[in-house]
């Protein structure tokens, strides 16, 4: 077989799963809200209409109904979802960077340096985030707290961690590869090595940790703007900040909840479908098996207690 | 026991971490956080002696060098004084502090736990069960694991509280004043725990059931499981075995779900008006309490690395590799 068509097959194979056509429909469909919904807004999301004393439930005007001051659901949500994608992609971006970067380090070094990087690491992982943050918000007061970029870079600095830890695991097992090995015999610079040797073998590790925390991003941006603490614009935390200030949940007016809250639940499930998919790409064997099951009935096996049946099937499910 | 030493350790510099994280953030961060507060208590007449007391907690116009500021606010700490709660009629933080603690020590604690426990028997029910019914729990799983914690509870009271009137919508107790540990005073506070006790568990019970059973599904492929089957030991039991092997990393992760689950619990306590940490950190902010502010983030790195610490000591229970060093 030609290099190349192995190559494309691998790339192939990666959509195929069905956790991963969806996660990636469900993400293509947010990142689209976040870019053109603010355009087909039917509304502002600040104006006032009807001058009624509560919220009033969907109608053919306001189709999701509107809020206590009387503004459009609907355009509120449209609006909501820029920020929120924004701040976790900021995040996201930024805390994968450090988490390669301090992970690979700590890995391909070893030694001292790994004692210290692994160990400051862990630090962040066992503070608690939220609390940090909110008292790093405290001291930086309003102004700057309501600059997005800010808030999406203090939430990386929280965030990164996790991915850390995973990356310099998978380092450490690769470090010592023949390959590894020949490439410091020939006398390669150790950037180079981890660039060129290691990087590309930690690329589905790298790619979860950053869909992690994007994931990551979305929750913490949706709590803090909930907490009215990072309120620049419209989002879905801060939507819902404001429902709960008027008591949304207790007078039952679920159109002003229900919308930001699944918005940000769903745009968070595509997160963790797309990464199932991925952990499942890696190890095969976390497959839900129904399929395989019933490819199994009908090649004439029963699975067996305690075996994951490996099967052929000419879908390429395998 | 070196494991455990070890991991004592790592806690103690991780406290000591978050000690300095509150000693230099109002130090690092421009601005002037008396001003702040001065802002905030217009109308309260302050002393000249709090605000010199508030100056140097903050290290705002003092001659004193860091370092020597740094070791004066150590041994402040170590003592147990974190400074007065200037929104709190400047009573000690400790006092504010300790008011609150044993709401979110009760209900976290306990929902962790339960959530934990059930979140890995459902977990290995799951991988044992693969390919049935069960599985269609997954995906349920996924969508729990990635709403917030605040929007289950807004659901929760709108669904058990207002339409069915099942139970209370916030706060933790019906009366004012203390009456006494009898059992109507218990059951009322139950009764107001449910609703957030269930919206922790079943938010954080998602992560749990995930991750026990792709362990548990790839720890069934062992061999000593296959031997045990075929041993012919009833399948309870072989499932036994491996599920004590695959609930090892759980135990292990635990110290980096317990972070996310008390953020997320602290979230869940300002939604149902719950009297613990979280509704205490969120109007310390709003009122630019700084000394209760960092107190609170002590108390809860304190609590978490103490969480930590019994996970440990359960993991070297159920693991006898850990005790075998010595």
């Amino acid at each position: 077989m030609a290099p190349g068509i192995a190559a494309r097959q691998r790339a192939l194979r990666l959509p195929r799963s069905p956790k991963i056509v969806a996660g990636l429909a469900i993400l293509g469909f947010f990142v689209l809200w976040a870019v053109i919904g603010p355009v087909v807004a039917p509304y502002s999301p600040d104006q006032n209409f009807a001058n009624a004393p509560v919220p009033l439930p969907p109608s053919a005007a306001h189709w999701l109904g509107t809020t206590a001051l009387q503004q459009d659901v609907f355009s509120q949500l449209l609006v909501g979802g820029g920020d929120t994608v924004l701040v976790a992609l900021v995040s996201g971006v930024i805390a994968t960077a450090l988490s390669v970067g301090i992970g690979v380090t700590a890995g391909y070094l070893g030694g001292l340096a790994d004692d210290l990087l692994s160990m400051i690491a862990n630090i962040f992982l066992v503070l608690p985030a939220l609390p940090l943050l909110i008292i790093m918000i405290g001291f930086l007061g309003r102004s700057s707290s309501n600059d997005i970029l800010v808030v999406g870079v203090i939430i990386s600095i929280t965030g990164w961690a996790f991915g850390a830890r995973v990356l310099r695991a998978q380092t450490l097992s690769l470090r010592n590869r023949e390959y590894v090995d020949s490439a410091k015999i020939i006398g390669e610079k150790w950037w180079r090595i981890v660039a060129t040797e290691i990087l590309p073998n930690l690329t589905p590790v790298v790619a979860t940790s950053f869909l992690f925390t994007v994931l990551y991003g979305v929750g913490t941006y949706t709590a803090l703007a909930f907490l009215g603490l990072v309120n620049p614009n419209w989002s879905w935390g801060g939507m819902l900040f404001y429902a709960q200030n008027s008591n949304a949940e207790i007078s039952g007016y679920w159109w002003w909840f229900v919308p930001p809250g699944l918005a940000v639940a769903l745009l968070g499930t595509s997160l963790v479908l797309l990464n199932f998919g991925i952990d499942e790409f890696i190890n095969p064997r976390l497959r839900a098996a129904g399929l395989t099951r019933r490819a199994g009935r009908k090649a004439g096996r029963r699975p067996e207690f305690a075996l994951t049946a490996v099967l052929k099937t000419s879908g390429g499910q395998s | 026991m070196r494991m455990i030493a070890r991991r004592l350790g790592f806690y103690l510099v991780t406290a000591f971490v978050a000690v300095s994280v509150d000693f230099w953030m109002p130090r690092i961060i421009p601005g002037n956080p008396v001003d702040a507060i001065l802002a905030k208590m217009q109308g309260v007449s302050i002393t000249k002696s709090t605000i010199a007391a508030l100056e140097l907690q903050f290290g705002v116009n003092t001659k004193a060098s860091l370092w020597s500021q740094y070791v004066h606010y150590l041994a402040q700490v170590l003592h147990g004084n974190f400074g007065i709660s200037t929104s709190n009629g400047f009573v000690p933080v400790t006092t504010v502090i300790g008011g609150a603690l044993p709401w979110t020590l009760g209900l976290v604690g306990v929902s962790t736990l339960i959530s934990f426990c059930l979140g890995t028997v459902i977990g290995a029910l799951v991988a044992w069960r693969r390919g049935s019914w069960l599985d269609n729990l997954l995906p349920v799983t996924t969508f729990f694991q990635a709403a917030p914690y605040f929007f289950l509870a807004f659901l929760a009271i709108d669904l058990f509280s207002i339409k069915l009137g099942w139970f209370p919508s916030g706060g933790a107790h019906q009366n004012l004043d203390f009456p006494g540990l009898n059992w109507t005073y218990l059951s009322d506070v139950l009764d107001h725990a449910v609703l957030p006790a269930l919206t922790i568990v079943v938010a954080s019970g998602a992560g749990w059931i995930v991750s026990m059973r792709n362990v548990m599904i790839t720890t069934m492929d062992e061999d000593y499981v296959l031997i045990a089957a075929a041993k012919g030991l009833r399948e309870r039991r072989v499932v036994w075995y491996a599920a004590r092997n695959a609930v090892l990393p759980s135990v292990s992760g635990f110290a980096l779900a317990i972070g996310f689950i008390v953020s997320g619990a602290l979230l869940t306590e300002i939604v149902f008006s719950y009297p613990g940490l979280g509704l205490l950190l969120v109007n310390a902010v709003g009122d630019n309490d700084y000394a209760l502010l960092q107190g609170i983030f002590l108390i809860i790195t304190f609590a978490v690395l103490t969480a930590n610490l019994l996970a440990d000591f359960v993991y070297v229970f159920l693991d006898p590799r850990t005790r075998q060093e010595a």
